[in-house]
């Protein structure tokens, strides 16, 4: 208490009289990232809002046209772009249940004295940490129905993963399975190594079987850091574009971004793509606001 | 753990070891592909079966930097004799390497790529983790006004979908030049990077004891001087890994890429794939573009290991 004191005399006296005060000190430390972020990030926003409102294409020069909410009327009768979100929901929740299942699932078998751990958990965390588009065009070979290695360290023969319609978004969702499984490991052991050792010398004392020693210790300890790597994963595969974009082109595994960037860059319908990205940011923002709730939460404890 | 240990436990335990050391392998195959295809003739690329065990080559990585043409006839014995080891490899292949007028060897487009990747991410990562070491500052030490909005408007500014953000400032750049252009790209990804930095930081600027500067300001320093001598300095492993978790994500960045760039300007990531186009793509090349494009990647993995944890969670968890 007396140190603060004597700091507070002292700043306001001599230090603080030759340098900036605190207040600037603060503003000019905050208000540019604030501004730079306002200017690349949220301007273009409220630029593409106008243009949402337009029928512009960016590929001509002919003057844009105030046509209302008429492209978000087009866009949510389109049963087309509703079949695009109903393939990216399909795919979030198969390549989350994946991560989750697979990456809970090492961190479970990692949480224990393994020689060379330490190694061990790095070479499994190297998958996320690469390129999505460029580790993704490998896939493609490894999927190759004729000489990929997937096909024949599995037996499957001339299996079609990428160009038969029905196989592509799973073969995708399994890319991003094999890459993002080790980010839910990576929050699962930090989750199981929080959970008090105490707690499982007294369930053993108990004689509780490991089932009920999991689901009554285990799982609901690790579940708040697990939601965390959920509700991230989920926006992530949400978004997804890199992946699905490099690896097929079938209609089948369309996903709401590769939509967006076909009709902003490839069909220039500029005003409709506008509206279509401001759609799908309403849902992502939604999303994102949930996952600091839990951020915030799991930080408070 | 507790002394009672059951033969069960014992035997779950072993099971378990080996069941990791299989996941890993099986996580670890793809990358391993890439990296043994780097090095590999040709024709042993695509075999079926695949080939595992093979006399490594140089080959891969001298056409990836190069630009060549299919041989039509063999090379004559004394062009064979004259030509340097690294034009012998592409002539055993049954290529040549194009040469200007001059004899000059004529680059492929890798090499200018690689060096884009570089620039773009760099420089985007100063900008991003210099800027966002400040702002850290600031919210860790001062009472900001709707600290918490304004830290969630931070954080929800890198959760925008790239594609979203790409439409208008695609427009906005073409009106002021900037499309296909360095510029461009790094302001593109040092707004992407810095509401990371900010918030990875703030949680190392939150780990310094406030104590050390208010030390230093009784001993008259001024609240900047404290800042970079004493901050600064204590700051340093976290502004590292912020770094290098910046440049990761810069470096490996593809939409914007691919929507902002298309030559000048153009990162590997959006090149690499372009390789493949229609017939039959020569994997070894794009295995040896990868495995030099991943390189960096995987060795600041190791680097950064301590820290993943922390810098995928947004700095939220800590061990």
């Amino acid at each position: 208490m007396a140190t603060t004191m004597i700091t507070t005399l002292d700043r306001s006296s001599r230090a603080a009289a030759r340098g900036l005060s605190d207040i600037s000190i603060r503003n000019l430390f905050i208000i540019p990232t604030i501004l730079f972020l306002i200017v690349f990030n949220i301007f273009p926003l409220i630029y593409s809002l106008g243009y949402s409102f337009t029928d512009f294409r960016a590929s001509t020069s002919a003057a844009a046209n105030f046509v209302g909410l008429q492209n978000y009327r087009d866009l949510l009768s389109d049963p087309y772009v509703w079949s695009n979100f109903a393939i990216t929901a399909k795919y979030v929740i198969i390549s989350v249940a994946g991560q989750l299942l697979v990456g809970f699932g090492v961190a479970m078998l990692l949480n224990r004295d393994i020689p060379l751990k330490g190694l061990l958990t790095t070479l499994l965390l190297l998958p996320m940490m690469l390129s999505m588009a460029v580790v993704g065009l490998f896939w493609k070979l490894l999927y190759d129905p004729s000489f990929g290695i997937i096909n024949y360290a599995l037996g499957l023969g001339t299996f079609e993963w990428l160009s038969d319609p029905k196989m592509a978004l799973y073969a995708v969702a399994l890319t991003d399975i094999w890459m993002w499984s080790p980010f839910v490991m990576l929050l699962s052991l930090a989750g199981l190594s929080a959970v008090p050792k105490h707690l499982y010398e007294a369930a053993a004392i108990d004689r509780a079987g490991p089932f009920y020693t999991f689901f009554r210790i285990t799982l609901p300890l690790v579940a708040p850091i697990l939601m965390i790597a959920v509700i991230f994963r989920t926006m992530e595969a949400f978004k997804t574009f890199d992946l699905a974009y490099i690896l097929t082109s079938q209609p089948t595994a369309e996903l709401i971004s590769i939509r967006l960037y076909k009709m902003a860059f490839q069909e220039w319908q500029t005003g409709r793509s506008c509206a279509l990205a401001y759609i799908v940011l309403i849902m992502v923002l939604a999303i994102t606001n949930i996952y600091v709730k839990y951020l915030n939460k799991v930080k408070e404890r | 753990m507790a002394a009672v240990r059951t033969s069960s436990e014992i035997t779950f335990n072993r099971v378990a070891i080996v069941a990791v050391l299989l996941v890993t392998i099986i996580f670890l195959a793809p990358i391993y592909w890439i990296a043994s295809t780097a090095f590999k003739p040709r024709n042993l690329a695509t075999t079926i079966p695949p080939t595992v065990v093979f006399q490594p080559e140089i080959s891969p990585f001298v056409k990836l930097f190069t630009k060549r043409s299919q041989l039509r006839s063999p090379p004559s014995p004394e062009e064979y004799a004259a030509a340097p080891w690294w034009e012998r490899v592409v002539f055993n292949g049954g290529e040549k390497i194009v040469r200007d007028g001059k004899g000059q060897v004529q680059w492929s487009g890798y090499p200018s790529r690689f060096m884009n990747s570089l620039i773009v991410a760099i420089t985007s990562t100063v900008l991003a983790v210099g800027m966002g070491t400040f702002t850290a500052y600031g919210f860790s030490r001062f009472k900001v006004k709707g600290e918490a909005d304004l830290l969630f408007f931070i954080l929800s500014t890198r959760m925008l979908p790239p594609v979203v953000v790409a439409i208008p400032m695609f427009l906005m750049y073409r009106a002021v030049g900037l499309n296909d252009s360095h510029i461009g790209l790094i302001i593109l990804y040092t707004a992407f990077n810095l509401s990371f930095s900010v918030w990875l930081m703030k949680g190392f600027m939150d780990e310094i004891p406030k104590e050390y500067e208010e030390a230093a300001l009784v001993d008259g320093y001024t609240r900047m001087e404290a800042f970079f001598k004493i901050v600064l300095p204590e700051a340093a492993t976290g502004i590292a890994a912020t770094a290098v978790f910046c440049f990761i994500t810069a470096w490996n960045e593809y939409a914007f890429a691919l929507i902002m760039t298309s030559r000048r300007a153009q990162t590997a990531p959006p090149f690499i794939p372009s390789q493949v186009g229609s017939g039959l793509p020569d994997w070894t090349v794009i295995a040896a573009g990868t495995f030099l494009f991943l390189l960096p990647v995987a060795i600041f993995t190791f680097l950064l290991r301590n820290h993943l944890l922390r810098g995928m969670s947004f700095g939220a968890i800590r061990k």
